[in-house]
């Protein structure tokens, strides 16, 4: 192979200038002649049969267009094609507070928006199911009527390896229940949409999706329009993070009202809709087992938990398998049950967030084994060095690992901390803490059966040197368009600059299944090395005739193509290119990518997990605790992260970084949290993102372990980085005041109930956990019945 | 996005314009206390870092609005101002000053520290710059029960800020509205012993800034609907020494969950005089007098700050209706208490 010119620096993203000038064009920022605006109607109502939906005003309404409901478009519809559960607007019934029911086009937004409170929604209540508890309990309540047991939506066990004989060798096990509570994505651009409907009965949809391929399908099944006849184009989306990778009511509303009106048609939701439309991080109660002998060798693990799924399915078959998935991939376990139950309730769907499903169990995993160190007095670095999952390997649950770097990460974010000198060493109110994750680089499957690649990509080159990439792949701020760029220059040997990036538009560019479970780099990156390495051969071949040396001392690079043993016998990029057209006809090329198969098992519920390679990260937290307020600042946090290569490492650095301030803010104090149905925080001034003045200080160590299968050797880094921050805080809470804190968020007041109650743990104790799920619906309806007194009396 | 109803704005050009037009929309006006907060038709505006957000979600739908950027005054100034102002040797700050102003003011900064700190901890540097002292003074009450937008309100049903015929949501037993007082500056302002210049169409008055605020989420200013606030007062900084502490959840952008200001005149490290101010812990701002009385001729010694901070904390009533909780705001009323005194020892 060259020597890298592209890849492994710090160059600027491609895409950077425009991101920073204000040029770079989000769906909102397009205009289109003759546009209208639409706006959503929502169910005020948790839990509710529609016993009459009447829009006959609003549409009378001067400036109002064109109004769809649920009944225009009843096909059901869902991310996962085997749990289709939702329409595109309410049918029948409405499931959480926030759920569209109506769309309203008007010439502008305001009229829009005054329309909304002409149509009319009759219903009648239905009980909300707002736990996990009542949930599981409820017979009588069914939020889907195909629910069995419950409101339960999918159960799921698995069992690997000798459970029974794993924990009757264990010298100790441990026992602990933990809770994470939910908490959302808060994209800085809310999610927005024009549907532009053509003269010949086309539509075109501007969206800020990361999964154009999938909607593509959706609005297929929904519209019952050919997908020859629908094209989707993700924007640049301001923020992701797994929020925008379901199909959403206004993209279909948009797409309809388009159609209909053969009109452009706008949609973009405000704060408090985002909040709705949510998808984000499922509050989740684990229990978790683990069996170690008496120097800390895990014998068994058994883990169960019980995900809190909203209303609708989303992807939420996958995070429940994901709950359960990744336990094995990082230390060594021998035996291993794991038992998954996600329940409807009447709130905002839950789905994927950034370290999708795994992040809750690598939550309670990492903290458990800070528990077993300290009762084994082991020290948590050198105790988790101990028993790693070695590299090329299978796990007990037939996971194929390739390249595990997790050993180097823990050792070098240890090193960068001085953690085993430091830790239970610091002063009372300081602490020190570790903890060690993984995961995927994509899923080894796609989301619906098929046998086609998971990313395809075509190159081209033109008579002026200019190349030019294709990838279905959606930019999402991770810098997808810059991996583009930068994998294909790499590969013909020009700069970054050279190359046009055409992604995200599924009438133009291969598929490519989407920018979620951090696959794009590796998918959709070998798609496009392979795509540009066919292209290389020719222009290689071509070099070789014309400056007369044989074809493998050609080296490409910086725009030209040379012999690698007489560099200055060169020929420039654009006259290999010139030559090589005349020669092979047009330069175009197509590349793909698949995962290889047996990489997983074959077991019912093998198809989550798997996957080409394992990102591995650790991270050691450092904290101060203000014992008389209870507050809770976290001074540094410091992430070691193996990304198979760094394709730009400050790009990857910027993934580590925002994945730790992420991650910071879910333990800190975001919390997607209701009070009887209603969402209690839902604005950016009451949903408590960290600020830039509260952010820790950020340091991110890149750990290479060049993987053989991953393009150019890279893995992902997208998501991992997350997962450890959290476990490492509350284990370095734990260093600091002596606290266990086995849920989340840690706030001011529960250290300060703690410290006060002298309480050594805080956490649920059971399923149950004590605490009442109705007590705040009993308030709100308690408030409604003593307001009807007031208006009596 | 979230978008402004519809309504007419004035833009007088004195503050004796801006007052005649007051009267003259409020003729027309129903009672706002029968018609909840939406049903006030005229308002007015400062800097409308507040107004306008609160418009957006439909807490008020003013038909008019009148402007005092162009008529307030926005200067700060030594003296106590015309005509013949009683505090000759304090600051007179012009309602119209931004908080960034305010903020940055040397004067503040060396006399009246507590003002200086308290604005610095407003919202973020963009409102600041737009935010003024008069409009923070005159700040409504807030709860998470009220500041929601119009949608979550109908769902919830309303409460009774908005819908006086409704039960208060935070506690459905109250006879009053439990909306909480969020400005950072008036404790701040109540511990410097502020007194503010109020306008109308009739003249104007001097009122202690003590005696505006009334425990009432809904009424929350003693000051009529006719009134301006033109002017805050601040009486000679000499031998004082003051500080503001603020309890949020993030360093930024954040209501105060508790806030508490200290002042003491301090003359051969004996305290002469002393003032102990919170917020965010009732509807109304207030003065901790039984802390005042026992700072008086202390030290500053720890006793004296634990007795002082004991008495805060007794009278603060923090309700479930901001971030936080009331334990925890409960508890770090005297926390704080005790870091602003002990803060203001000489060395």
């Amino acid at each position: 192979m060259n020597e890298l010119s592209i890849l492994g620096r710090r160059l600027p993203k491609v895409n950077s200038w425009a991101h920073l000038t204000g040029q770079a064009k989000y769906a909102d920022d397009i205009m289109l002649p003759r546009m209208l605006y639409g706006r959503l109607l929502h169910s005020t109502q948790a839990h509710a049969r529609i016993k009459k939906l009447d829009v006959s005003r609003a549409l009378a309404y001067p400036g109002v267009v064109a109004i769809v409901t649920g009944a225009d478009m009843p096909e059901k519809m869902g991310i996962m094609p085997s749990t289709q559960d939702e329409t595109a607007l309410a049918v029948d019934k409405v499931r959480y507070v926030g759920e569209p029911i109506a769309a309203v086009a008007a010439l502008d937004e305001d009229t829009a928006f005054e329309a909304l409170s002409l149509i009319t929604v009759d219903y009648e209540p239905l009980e909300a199911i707002l736990s996990i508890e009542e949930a599981l309990a409820r017979e009588d309540v069914k939020i889907h009527d195909d629910s069995t047991r419950g409101n339960v939506f999918k159960e799921v066990h698995l069992s690997f390896g000798d459970l029974e004989a794993g924990f009757a060798k264990a010298d100790h096990t441990r026992d602990d229940w933990f809770f994470f509570e939910g908490n959302t994505h808060a994209p800085i651009e809310s999610h927005s949409c024009v549907a532009n409907g053509e003269a010949n009965g086309n539509v075109t949809l501007w969206t800020c999706t990361q999964v154009p391929h999938y909607l593509h399908r959706e609005l297929e099944k929904v519209l019952g329009v050919p997908r020859a006849r629908i094209r989707v184009i993700a924007t640049p989306n301001g923020g992701a993070f797994g929020g925008k990778s379901d199909p959403f009511a206004h993209e279909f509303a948009a797409c309809l009202l388009a159609l209909r009106t053969k009109r452009p048609v706008k949609f973009t939701l405000d704060r408090e809709e985002v909040f709705y439309a949510h998808r984000g991080r499922h509050p989740v109660k684990m229990r978790l087992r683990t069996g170690v002998t008496k120097d800390g060798e895990i014998t068994a693990v058994h883990f169960q938990s019980w995900l809190d799924g909203g209303a609708y399915a989303s992807y939420g078959i996958a995070t429940t398998y994901y709950t359960g998935a990744l336990l094995t991939v990082t230390y060594r376990v021998p035996a291993y049950k794991f038992d998954g139950v996600r329940v409807y309730t009447n709130k905002p769907p839950c789905g994927p967030k950034r370290g999708h499903g795994t992040t809750q169990p690598r939550f309670a995993f990492e903290a458990q084994l800070d528990k077993i160190a300290t009762d084994l007095g082991l020290d948590p670095l050198a105790y988790r060095l101990r028993i790693l999952q070695p590299p090329n390997s299978r796990t007990v649950n037939d996971l194929r690992i390739t390249t595990m770097g997790l050993g180097e990460c823990l050792e070098r974010a240890g090193r960068a901390t001085d953690f085993s000198a430091r830790h239970r060493q610091l002063p009372p109110g300081k602490g020190i803490g570790i903890a060690g994750s993984a995961y995927i680089s994509g899923a080894g499957l796609p989301i619906y059966w098929n046998e086609m690649p998971h990313s395809g990509a075509t190159v081209k080159i033109d008579r002026g040197g200019g190349v030019t990439v294709y990838c279905g792949t959606a930019e999402i701020g991770q810098g997808s368009d810059n991996m583009l760029a930068s994998i294909t220059a790499e590969t013909l040997g020009v700069l970054p600059e050279d190359v046009h990036v055409v992604s995200g538009d599924t009438s133009l560019a291969p598929v490519d299944l989407g920018s979620y479970s951090s696959r794009v780099t590796f998918m959709a990156g070998n798609a496009t090395k392979d795509a540009a390495m066919k292209l290389r051969e020719q222009l290689g071949t071509v070099a070789a005739e014309q400056l007369g040396v044989p074809v493998e001392q050609i080296r490409s690079a910086y725009r030209r193509f040379y012999d690698h043993e007489h560099p200055d016998a060169f020929m420039s990029f654009t006259d290999v290119a010139v030559a090589a057209e005349a020669r092979f006809g047009t330069l175009s090329a197509a590349g793909w990518y698949k995962p290889p198969t047996g990489i997983g098992g074959t077991f019912k519920g093998a198809g989550v997990g798997p996957s080409p390679a394992y990102s591995y990260q650790a991270c050691v937290a450092e904290v101060t605790v203000d014992r008389e307020t209870g507050v809770l600042t976290v001074d540094r946090i410091v992430t070691a992260h193996d990304c198979g290569r760094a394709l730009n490492p400050a790009n990857v650095e910027g993934q580590i970084e925002g994945s730790a301030y992420m991650g910071y803010g879910e333990i800190i104090g975001e919390e997607q949290v209701f009070r009887g149905g209603l969402h209690k925080k839902p604005s950016l001034l009451d949903y408590k993102i960290p600020t830039s003045l509260d952010t820790p200080k950020l340091e991110a160590i890149i750990v290479e372990t060049i993987d053989a299968e991953g393009p150019y050797g890279a893995k992902e880094s997208g998501e991992g980085p997350l997962n450890p921050v959290i476990p490492a805080i509350a284990n370095a809470v734990y260093d600091a005041i002596g606290v266990r804190f086995d849920e989340t968020p840690i706030t001011p007041d529960k250290i300060l109930d703690a410290l006060a109650k002298k309480k050594d743990r805080v956490g649920p104790t059971g399923l149950d956990g004590g605490r009442d799920p109705k007590a705040a619906l009993r308030r709100l309806t308690a408030s409604t019945d003593a307001r009807e007194r007031k208006r009596d009396a | 996005m979230l978008r402004l109803p519809r309504f007419q704005l004035h833009t007088p050009a004195t503050v004796e314009d801006a007052a005649l037009l007051l009267r003259e929309h409020h003729a027309a006006e129903q009672d706002g206390a029968k018609t909840g907060t939406p049903g006030i038709t005229v308002m007015l505006v400062a800097g409308g870092t507040d107004l306008y957000p609160n418009m957006k979600r439909r807490q008020f739908t003013p038909s008019t609005l009148i402007a005092l950027g162009r008529a307030l005054p926005r200067g700060i100034q030594n003296g106590g101002l015309r005509p013949a102002g009683p505090l000759p040797l304090g600051v007179t700050i012009g309602a119209g000053a931004t908080l960034a102003a305010v903020a940055s003011d040397t004067r503040v900064l060396s006399g009246y520290r507590a003002l200086a700190e308290s604005a610095i901890a407003i919202s973020t540097p963009q409102l600041r710059n737009m935010g003024t002292i008069g409009g923070n003074l005159c700040l409504d009450t807030r709860c998470n029960w009220y500041d929601q937008s119009l949608f979550w309100r109908m769902a919830e049903g309303m409460c009774m800020k908005t819908d006086p015929s409704v039960v208060c949501r935070v506690a459905p037993s109250s006879p009053r509205c439990l909306a909480v007082a969020s400005a950072d500056m008036v404790p701040a302002l109540l511990a410097l012993g502020a007194s503010a210049r109020v306008v109308n169409s009739e003249g104007e008055r001097v009122i202690a800034l003590a005696d505006m605020y009334r425990d009432d989420g809904i009424s929350h200013l003693t000051i009529g609907r006719d009134d301006i606030v033109t002017e805050v007062i601040l009486p000679p900084a000499d031998g004082w020494r003051s500080t503001y502490l603020k309890l949020r959840d993030r360093g930024s952008f954040d209501f105060p969950i508790v806030g508490v200001a200290a002042a003491v005149r301090l003359d051969g490290g004996i305290v002469r005089e002393a003032r102990l101010a919170m917020t965010a812990v009732g509807s109304r701002p207030m003065l901790v007098a039984a802390a005042a009385a026992a700072l008086i001729g202390s030290r500053l010694e720890d006793d004296a700050i634990a007795a002082a901070a004991a008495a805060a904390h007794k009278i603060a009533r923090p309700m479930d209706n901001t971030s936080g909780t009331i334990a925890q705001r409960k508890k770090t009323v005297p926390v704080f208490a005790t870091r602003a005194l002990a803060s203001l020892r000489e060395n």
